[in-house]
């Protein structure tokens, strides 16, 4: 159920008697709060802006006339073979192949969501399962699982996601499939703390009384509950992913050229960057915008939710 | 107690095992040739399976894994493929720089992220609360690598050219060396690390304090008549540290092991950057060195953290 329609829930409810107080639940509570924070408008409008671009992509390449892995070395290049600056012909300037940098950061955006969506939704559907499964299940299973949790987490990750890139070879599976391996334990852990909690509550007991079987409890009674803490943790994983994928492709490990993408552009704009200031900044400026504004949203809507609620670890691909 | 510990220092072996075994078989499962790397572009293949043979690599994976086990079961290491060096040595002589890098990174981003979660918690909500915490936000949702670049072109490039060398570009020099020198190279990578990592403490001192300036006890304190600053700094924060002591063992022993894209940036010639041209070089008994020794930091970090929990709080009592 989604945040909207559980807020219409409540208001229905509560609209049977008009003159009563209105009764509001916590999520009621948290949209209301949300609605009104500048911040929290802030970031969202950026995500859809960022969103909306991604989609446009292609319409944008088509009304330039440049498409994303096009190479202009007569008019994309200086004599002496360099980027040429933001112009009528190039609006944000070229990169060091003389490709069209607006419409590669526009492609590069679908990628960069593509692999922050899906690396978090992997890591979130294997630790939400995991994390249920062991919580619920308890004795030999929740030792299992939670050993195995613990040590996916004490794993040095960017030394053997590094390995794992290096052995399999750079593409874009990989690098979405060694990112959600190495975020799922964290939600997983999250989950299964959770679920032990919950397993207790009155009406998990009268659930299980009245015949519902093991699977119907684990996802029908006590996965509503985690909704939150999940949404949070997820919001905040997508950063995290985007900003791994920038440090892999810094790192010669990325998705394989001449697939845009804002990490792979960065790195590409190293060398560059003394002659072509708008080769770094503008795909870095794209990166940062998404990247803060998730942070930005995860933060306000774990403020609004619960105000005294921790986070797991924090990034780490230092 | 000591079941508790017996069992935890078990699991960190366990999982020591694990993560070698892990890495050594991924290697044999890569299509990788070290003996072809080595010998060169144009080597004929008499060489390639001398090099094999020297390097011990024609026996069955099996074999060669008994090897690995029964020598490191003797504390050795190996020797690098490339330099010939002992593991052993090699690791030694990089752990000095990375131990350096990430104390002093720890010290920063601690007075930045818990000064900043404080200032957040004593007005949350407020410009204080919303200006900092978007600024420490903004380090954590850039690449460390994007941070590092930054700061060297601003404070190394730019201020060279107008003639002003504060800072050298990279490099590291022994602190029994040159004290001075040692922390002005240092000093860009702290900060670097800093940054990306301050976000993190600020939102746990942030949550946690909020928590505690809550509790009865805060109540009584101010209303005996102490001070405001006391009353947060002794009385609130001490106990709010809790998450914050928890998450610094577990940053630390991950950052001991190799903070490779700092190093890398920064040219720092520490375990991250060792780690880093291993694994470029396929020079598996040194790749299979640092993750265990990455490991090892990471497993002790969260023994020292449990046993911390254990100690401070009686509700915390292991099974």
């Amino acid at each position: 159920m989604t945040v909207t329609a559980l807020g219409q829930a409540a208001a229905g409810a509560a609209g049977a008697r008009p003159d009563a107080i209105q009764g509001r639940g916590p999520w009621r509570l948290a949209w209301e709060r949300l609605r009104r924070d500048p911040v929290t408008l802030a970031s969202a409008a950026t995500l859809v802006l960022i969103a909306a671009a991604a989609i446009a992509a292609p319409a944008v390449a088509h009304a330039v006339g440049h498409g994303p892995d096009d190479q202009y070395p007569d008019i994309g290049l200086t004599p002496a073979g360099l980027p040429v600056g933001p112009s009528r012909t190039f609006l944000l300037g070229t990169d060091n192949l003389g490709r069209d940098l607006l419409v590669r950061i526009l492609y590069g955006a679908r990628i960069s969501l593509l692999v922050g969506v899906v690396a978090t939704l992997l890591a979130t559907v294997a630790g939400v399962v995991v994390g249920l499964a062991a919580g619920y299940l308890g004795g030999a299973v929740d030792v299992v699982l939670a050993r195995f949790m613990d040590m996916v987490l004490s794993f040095p990750y960017l030394l053997l996601a590094i390995a794992l890139v290096s052995v399999f070879g750079a593409s874009l599976t990989i690098s979405m499939l060694v990112i959600a391996f190495f975020s799922w334990a964290a939600i997983g852990r999250v989950v299964r703390g959770q679920t032990l909690s919950i397993r207790e509550k009155e009406y998990v007991e009268a659930s299980w009384s009245v015949g519902s079987g093991t699977l119907r409890v684990m996802f029908v009674e006590i996965l509503p509950n985690l909704l939150a803490p999940v949404l949070v943790l997820a919001t905040l994983l997508v950063p995290t992913a985007i900003v791994f994928e920038a440090t892999l492709s810094f790192l010669g490990l990325g998705v394989a050229p001449p697939t845009p993408t804002w990490g792979g552009m960065l790195s590409d704009s190293l060398a560059f960057y003394q002659v072509a200031w708008w080769f770094p900044l503008f795909p870095g400026l794209a990166l940062l915008a998404t990247t803060l504004a998730f942070n930005l949203l995860g933060d306000s809507v774990r403020d609004a939710l619960d105000p005294t609620a921790g986070r797991g670890s924090g990034g780490g691909d230092r | 107690m000591a079941r508790f510990l017996v069992r935890r220092l078990l699991f960190g072996l366990l999982v020591l095992w694990i993560v070698s075994g892990a890495v050594f078989l991924l290697f044999f499962v890569a299509p990788h040739d070290p003996a072809r790397l080595i010998a060169g572009k144009l080597a004929t293949p008499q060489t390639i399976a001398l090099v094999n043979h020297r390097l011990g690599l024609d026996r069955p994976v099996g074999d060669q894994y008994a090897g690995f086990i029964g020598r490191l079961l003797h504390g050795d290491l190996g020797y690098s493929y490339y330099s010939s060096a002992p593991v052993g040595e090699l690791l030694a002589s990089r752990l000095p720089v990375t131990v350096s890098l990430a104390l002093g990174g720890a010290v920063l981003w601690l007075l930045v992220g818990v000064g900043v979660g404080v200032a957040a918690a004593r007005r949350p909500r407020s410009l204080v609360d919303r200006g900092g915490t978007v600024l420490v936000l903004a380090g954590l949702s850039m690449p460390t690598f994007l941070v590092g670049l930054l700061l060297l072109y601003f404070l190394f490039f730019r201020l060279h050219l107008a003639g002003i060398t504060l800072f050298p570009p990279g490099g590291y020099v022994p602190l029994t060396q040159d004290p001075v020198g040692w922390a002005q190279h240092l000093l860009l990578p702290w900060v670097t690390l800093a940054a990306v990592t301050a976000a993190t403490y600020s939102r746990l001192t942030r949550g946690s304090m909020l928590e505690v300036l809550g509790e009865d006890y805060i109540r009584t304190a101010r209303s005996k008549g102490l001070t405001e600053e006391r009353v947060v700094y002794r009385h609130g924060l001490r106990s709010a540290l809790t998450p914050v002591v928890t998450q610094l063992g577990i940053d630390l022993g991950t950052l001991l092991g190799g903070v490779i894209v700092t190093e890398q940036v920064f040219g720092l010639p520490g375990l991250g950057q060792l780690a880093w041209q291993s694994v470029t070089t396929q020079d598996l008994p040194v790749i299979i060195g640092t993750v265990l020794v990455a490991s090892a930091f990471i497993v002790v970090a969260n023994l020292l953290v449990d046993l911390g929990y254990a100690l401070l709080d009686p509700r915390v009592r292991p099974a």
